[in-house]
């Protein structure tokens, strides 16, 4: 296992150990016991068993000792997630979001990343929003996990102790391309952090239509320069005829705004030929017709 | 005509595939079970082989991840509701209930039958996802909402199967506790029944009370999928966290539908092997009653990252702990029934006790997952995808391979080769554990489950896995492969080629239509009380 690098990881790892060590402890007697009466009892060596209907000291024996173990074992467990809910009133807030297949960051000051850059020694809420389906944030050094779950508010806080990059990595299967749903936390210092704060600039002189497509994640499928991903790529594609396959039956039909805006808001009701049905879902309540506009205007700048 | 008959096994009153396939005997839905799961499982096994092929390396190798997905996906489905769900109820509790109660058939023949069509039914419409629709279902088996509700592929089909299977599921679950209830032999008290027979009854009562949780749960799917009735979909206002309670409180339970009658395989094997009396025939078989129960408890501990309250997170913590105090019970006691035995080695033992090794690391492992801190850490990640193939395979898996190396001699009067058996284990064996083991490792190193692809520092474990998978194969291939040569050119047994005190022994090998040919007699004392003295 990793080295863990947030303040919940030595309560985490100390919970396995405990467990882990009881459990060998466990596997190893019976084990041990067993082939010892297999080899000790063989039929050569004993050939006339004995009957022994139980004994009730040893199911007391056996009784009472799992249970005080498991109750231990709760313990150690319970103790290690309890901070995990307690998030601390210092804590910087952050937003996640999650969609298909891509986790973003909205910082309080408005920013919007693909990676997390935090302070070290810092504790960090992360308020966890789903745009489409179930999703899990998962840091494996940082030793946490949530789900980020449609129409529910989840959150889950760290405070990262070692400097470093950590990988984030979605755990609640999402989809075609849910190994792929990944990004990274950088844990930094004060000063390095204040630095990157003021060298990133907040607003980008970015077209809204791909600023909209980049935080929706479209990217991952369509390209901007003609190659195939999973789905068409959006260059020359504004105002270009097209075949498609509609209910089973080919045509012909132009792309232009009214296909556009089909295509966000039913994207298995016309397939281009030569790609895969239900691959993307329905981005009718995600993306705002005002949206869909600024993406055909930007789409009509990819030539 | 009458006189001529009763010296005809069960094989021989009848001929022909009509006489199967409507067959209401239950030595021959037994079978039928038997010969239609061996099927769906070794098409499982071939979807599991493709998968640990694809994740050799990282980055593609022999498919794309969407195929990947939906193998995935079938693979879990086929497993668990078509293999491991029915397994040894269906094949070996209808075969050998009936016999080790003194009786001739099950209370309902014809309800028995009817489930075995149902099972055929329901198993056909979630093969026919392959060939009809867009394909089949890329959800995992779990089917979570919203993806389940939004995606093309066909999820209806699958999710209705799986509706058809839970029919089937309860059929038998009926039909057994009636059979025990009122068909016992004279002189048969519940406390002097076989284990086996114990387990069933456990088994069952969880069969007939929690499935029709999740049939009622996926029609909820269907109804959302076809009319957009907001249940489980947030965006049309339904929760898809009412819809993983709803999942879980019969999937939970469903996991003692398959690992209680794999106890039951075990209590049998090791007086037999032993050739003495099962060590605490009373805590075994109250425990089972207490798992099938407490197990109705513990489902919120496959959602302890969902956002579910601290308060919940602790109570079912709690409950899942307690599932370990009667499971560890009947593991010592297991162990305990080696003591002083005359241990005969034979294949049937050699399972039994890798099912305690197997097992024992499958329920530790639980452990881990059942505490808060470390669950955390490890849910949804292969160090769960690890934990339940050691409890579901190296479990009841191994179990029903066990029961199968234990009765062959009864169901078919001959034995397969018994050293090919014993070096069939071994590969098996080793070939699981190397298959298994790596899983645990890459998990808690921090790999999620159902990856395509994976980073490079889950390199090493997931090569091993696959090359585990390899061995596997080949231990498997050369088991069935000397079962098969044993049904050919198997030497005939006797009556009781083990020399058990079980009633299923008293009897023909393979045993009459009636099952028994002269009353059996009840050994004196209990079950399991072999003349030792
Ligand atoms: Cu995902
Ligand atoms: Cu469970």
């Amino acid at each position: 296992m990793n080295t863990g690098a947030s303040t919940f990881s030595q309560g985490v790892d100390l919970s396995l150990y405990i467990i882990t060590g009881i459990s060998l402890f466990f596997l190893i007697g019976i084990t041990v016991v067993m082939i010892y009466f297999v080899i000790r009892y063989n039929k050569k060596r004993n050939p006339k068993a004995t009957n022994i209907e139980g004994n009730f000291t040893l199911e007391v024996v056996w009784t009472v000792i799992p249970t005080l173990l498991v109750i231990l074992m709760f313990y150690y467990g319970w103790m290690g997630y309890k901070p995990m809910r307690q998030v601390p009133d210092n804590a910087m807030e952050i937003t996640v979001y999650g969609q298909m297949w891509k986790f973003s960051f909205e910082y309080p000051d408005g920013r919007i990343t693909d990676t997390l850059v935090v302070p070290i020694n810092q504790p960090v809420k992360l308020n966890l929003v789903a745009r489409d389906v179930l999703h899990s944030f998962y840091v494996p050094a940082f030793r946490v996990k949530e789900d980020m779950v449609p129409g529910k508010d989840n959150f889950l806080w760290f405070e990262a102790n070692r400097e470093g990059r950590y990988d984030v990595l979605c755990a609640e299967y999402c989809g075609m391309l849910h190994s792929f749903m990944l990004s990274s936390i950088t844990v930094v210092n004060q000063n390095a952090y204040d630095e990157w704060l003021t060298a990133a600039p907040i607003v980008t002189d970015e077209h809204p239509g791909l600023a909209i497509l980049k935080q929706n994640a479209c990217l991952t499928c369509h390209s901007q320069d003609g190659s195939k991903i999973i789905g068409p790529s959006f260059k020359g594609v504004y105002g270009r005829t097209q075949l498609v396959e509609t209910n089973g039956e080919t045509r012909e039909i132009l792309v232009d705004d009214e296909y556009i805006t089909r295509s966000i808001y039913e994207p298995n009701a016309d397939i281009v030929q030569g790609y895969m049905r239900g691959l993307m879902i329905s981005y009718e309540n995600i993306i705002s017709e005002e949206q869909v506009a600024d993406i055909i205007d930007y789409m009509k700048t990819l030539k | 005509m009458t006189t001529a008959t009763t010296d005809l096994n069960f094989f021989q009153v009848k001929r022909g595939l009509f006489s199967w396939i409507f067959s209401i005997d239950h030595k021959r839905i037994g079978l039928l079970y038997l010969y239609s799961l061996m099927t769906f499982f070794l098409v499982g096994v071939t979807l599991g082989v493709l998968m640990r092929l694809e994740l050799l390396n990282p980055g593609k190798d022999i498919m794309e991840a969407q195929t990947y997905n939906q193998v995935f996906t079938l693979h879990g489905v086929i497993m668990i509701f078509l293999f491991i769900i029915p397994s040894i109820p269906a094949v070996f509790g209808n075969f050998f209930l009936p016999i080790m109660l003194g009786t001739d058939d099950v209370s309902f023949p014809r309800l028995n039958l009817l489930s075995w069509w149902i099972y055929i039914i329901g198993s056909i419409m979630a093969l026919s996802t392959l060939v009809f629709g867009d394909g089949p279902a890329d959800t995992g088996w779990t089917f979570y909402v919203p993806f389940s509700v939004n995606t093309t592929t066909n999820v209806t089909m699958s999710v209705l199967a799986a509706f058809v299977l839970g029919f089937s599921s309860i059929l038998t679950g009926l039909n057994f506790i009636v059979t025990i209830h009122r068909l016992r032999a004279p002189g048969m008290s519940f406390m002097k029944m076989p284990l086996f027979a114990w387990s069933l009854y456990a088994t069952s009562w969880i069969q007939l009370l929690a499935t029709p949780i999740i049939g009622i749960t996926l029609m909820m799917i269907v109804a959302e999928r076809f009319f957009g009735v907001g249940l489980f979909d947030p965006s049309i206002g339904g929760d898809p966290i009412l819809y993983q309670h709803l999942f879980w409180i019969y999937s939970h339970p469903a996991v003692y539908i398959m690992a209680l009658p794999a106890f039951g395989i075990i209590s049998e094997l090791l007086p037999t092997f032993s050739q003495r009396t099962i060590f605490g025939y009373t805590a075994i078989a109250f425990s089972s009653l207490a798992i099938a129960f407490v197990g109705y408890f513990v489902w919120g501990h496959h959602m302890f990252t969902s956002g579910m309250s601290g308060t919940g997170r602790i109570v079912f913590s709690i409950m899942t702990f307690l599932v370990a105090i009667p499971t560890a019970i009947k593991v010592f006691n297991w162990v305990a029934t080696l003591y002083k035995g005359s241990i005969n080695v034979q294949p049937p033992l050699l399972y039994a006790l890798a099912f305690i090794f197997l097992f024992s690391i499958g329920g530790l492992s639980g452990l881990v997952l059942g505490a808060l801190a470390t669950d955390i850490h490890l849910h949804d990640t292969y160090f769960v995808v690890g934990h339940f193939h050691y409890v579901m395979f190296g479990g009841t898996g191994f179990a029903f391979f066990g029961a199968l190396h234990y009765w062959f001699p009864k169901i078919w009067g001959k034995m397969y080769n018994i050293t090919v058996a014993n070096i069939a284990f071994v590969i098996f064996f080793i070939g699981f554990n190397v298959l298994y083991f790596p899983m645990l490792v890459v998990g808690l190193m921090g790999m999620p489950r159902r990856y395509y692809d994976y980073l490079p520092e889950f390199h090493i474990p997931n090569m091993i896995s696959t090359f585990g998978s390899w061995i596997l194969v080949t231990g498997l291939l050369l088991m069935l492969g000397n079962l098969v040569a044993g049904l050919f050119n198997g030497k005939k047994t006797g009556r009781n080629p083990w020399n058990s005190i079980s009633l299923e022994w008293q009897t023909p090998s393979p045993p009459p239509l009636a099952n028994f040919d002269k009353l059996p007699e009840l050994p004196e004392g209990g079950p399991y009380n072999y003349k030792n003295d």
